[in-house]
């Protein structure tokens, strides 16, 4: 459970990132952020593993407050996925880069095997198991990066555009990935500019705009609100776009995801069909 | 990552921003010419404070301090440095002439630091670059250089994502005894080495694409000009200069010793 106060960062260099941010994330939800370039989703979720810390209010992550706890301490429990695999990819071997973070976490050596060939199997990594991360694609990088981070299991995995440099194929298989962690009872925090992606998931949305939360709601209601997107520079998913524009036809505005669409497509062709009794 | 802070151009527009870059690189040599001539603490004070009206008067005084603050680890290792290696070749003896010494050479470099962080605080790569090509350096060193300028505070950035991502993996870099916690610095180290050169091989590629080398003789839209405040400049820097060589080789300078 991650409880967000009043919560409002500042940068050294002056630059207001965040401001009056309040929220209350329970145990597992399955939120995505979206919002313009700048409009503080990174600095917000770098605060709930303690890297940044509040100027003003207060965060607690299973009530602790993260002004109060290293950043070690709170990333057991939060799991933070950056962007960009390059920024932590040191390591000789695929096997030894995700033996670090539980090396760290101080688990004994017979743990730390049994979670790197878990983690490995997990996201489809045990062919590259003694391969270097350097020698591995952009897209697979990525997925040992998230390996690397799922081998402690934390309760709280955020991710930071996730999607990034993923053909469709292995995006699907993180879409499925990530809706499989929830199920189980974890909680998952991604940020994205993927409107396609957040449609598919489905998740809770919250919206954020120039350095505040602007509006919280299902995917449904965040993605078809188009006045709230355009506020945040988000362009509506293309299947509401097009059901929106032919709503002449009697087509339903609050379609989001591909699947809904095919599915009422086929029931009103049908039903046509039926009507001048083909 | 303070000390990188302290390099990165302060746009401005005083006096000493718009010297000309030449004369300004003329200063920050002849500080630095100076230091290296001089050992007693009194000579290294007293250029310290010469460089002080300069500082203010460019506006620089918060970036400058951090760039000073952040050297002081450096300094601390050239103080210990000197005071162990003199205090074994001297027989196991400490002397207050020794402690003064060590000072001094320490105090030295942050002398040498923050005539640099003047320069580069207060002239702008482009300038610089401009400088070098007018002084007939070929071009391709001159871009070099300034690119690596350039890059600090990028790679400075970097650096401190780096850092993030590791400890969101658990690392605590001010963990350990001392040899450990250098250790603790391989996973900052080695992806922000791989990255730097992944980069420059990028920005190659990107500069050729842009026909870097095309043509021999590069055409600026800019020209520097030296003008009259750059030569009173000029003129004022060796005057100080020669008088700074006569007293080193004429007169033997007082100096200060700190007791033990």
């Amino acid at each position: 459970m991650i409880e967000v106060e009043n919560v409002s960062f500042t940068y050294p260099s002056g630059v207001e990132a965040l401001k009056e941010i309040n929220l209350k994330i329970k145990d597992p939800d399955f939120i995505a952020i979206i919002g313009e370039n700048g409009a503080g989703k990174t600095t917000f979720i770098k605060h709930l593993n303690g890297i940044l810390k509040p100027t003003q209010g207060e965060i607690y992550v299973n009530g602790v407050n993260t002004k109060k706890a290293s950043v070690a301490e709170l990333s057991r429990d939060v799991g933070l996925v950056f962007q960009n695999p390059d920024h932590q990819l040191f390591c000789e071997t695929v096997e030894e880069e995700i033996a670090f973070g539980l090396k760290n976490f101080g688990f004994n050596k017979d743990t730390i095997s049994e979670r790197v060939t878990w983690a490995l199997n997990l996201l489809d990594l045990t062919k590259y198991r003694k391969v270097s991360p350097f020698m591995l694609s952009g897209g697979e990088r990525k997925r040992v990066a998230l390996a690397t981070i799922l081998s402690w299991d934390p309760k709280i995995l955020v991710l930071d555009e996730p999607t990034i440099g993923q053909d469709f194929n292995q995006k699907e298989k993180l879409r499925q990935f990530i809706i499989q962690l929830n199920s189980q009872g974890r909680t998952v925090i991604m940020v994205t500019h993927d409107v396609e992606f957040v449609a598919d998931c489905n998740p809770n949305v919250i919206v954020m705009s120039n350095t505040r939360i602007i509006n919280t709601g299902s995917a449904r209601e965040v993605l078809t609100n188009f006045d709230l997107l355009a506020k945040a520079s988000v362009l509506p998913p293309q299947i509401t776009q097009l059901f929106t524009q032919l709503s002449d036809l009697g087509l339903p505005q609050n379609i989001i995801d591909f699947y809904k669409a095919k599915q009422l497509i086929i029931e009103l062709t049908k039903e046509k069909l039926d009507n001048e009794g083909l | 990552m303070k000390v990188f802070e302290g390099l990165k151009f302060k746009r401005g527009t005083t006096a000493i921003h718009r010297l000309d870059p030449r004369t300004k690189f003329l200063i920050s040599c002849i500080i630095f010419t100076l230091a290296l001539l001089f050992t007693e603490l009194i000579s290294i004070i007293i250029l310290f404070i010469a460089q002080i009206p300069f500082i203010f008067s460019a506006r620089i005084y918060k970036e400058w301090s951090r760039s000073i603050r952040g050297s002081l680890t450096l300094v601390a290792i050239i103080l210990l440095t000197n005071l162990i290696v003199g205090y074994v070749s001297n027989n196991f003896q400490l002397s207050s002439q020794l402690l003064t010494y060590s000072i001094s050479m320490a105090f030295r470099f942050v002398v040498l630091m923050s005539s640099f962080s003047l320069f580069f605080l207060t002239t702008s790569p482009d300038d610089l670059s401009l400088a070098l090509e007018q002084s007939h350096i070929p071009y391709e060193f001159c871009f070099a250089f300034t690119t690596a300028v350039r890059f600090v505070p990028v790679l400075a950035i970097e650096a401190q994502t780096i850092m993030d991502a590791q400890r969101s993996r658990g690392l605590e870099l001010d963990k350990g005894n001392f040899l450990k916690r250098i250790r603790n610095y391989i996973p900052i180290l080695i992806p922000l080495i791989v990255g730097a050169i992944r980069r420059s091989l990028e920005l190659a590629e990107a500069m050729e694409s842009r026909a870097f080398g095309a043509k021999k003789k590069r055409t600026n839209l800019y020209i520097l000009q030296l003008k009259r405040s750059d030569y009173i400049t000029f003129l004022i820097s060796f005057i100080i200069l020669s008088l700074a060589l006569y007293i080193r080789y004429n007169i033997t300078i007082p100096d200060i010793q700190i007791p033990l």
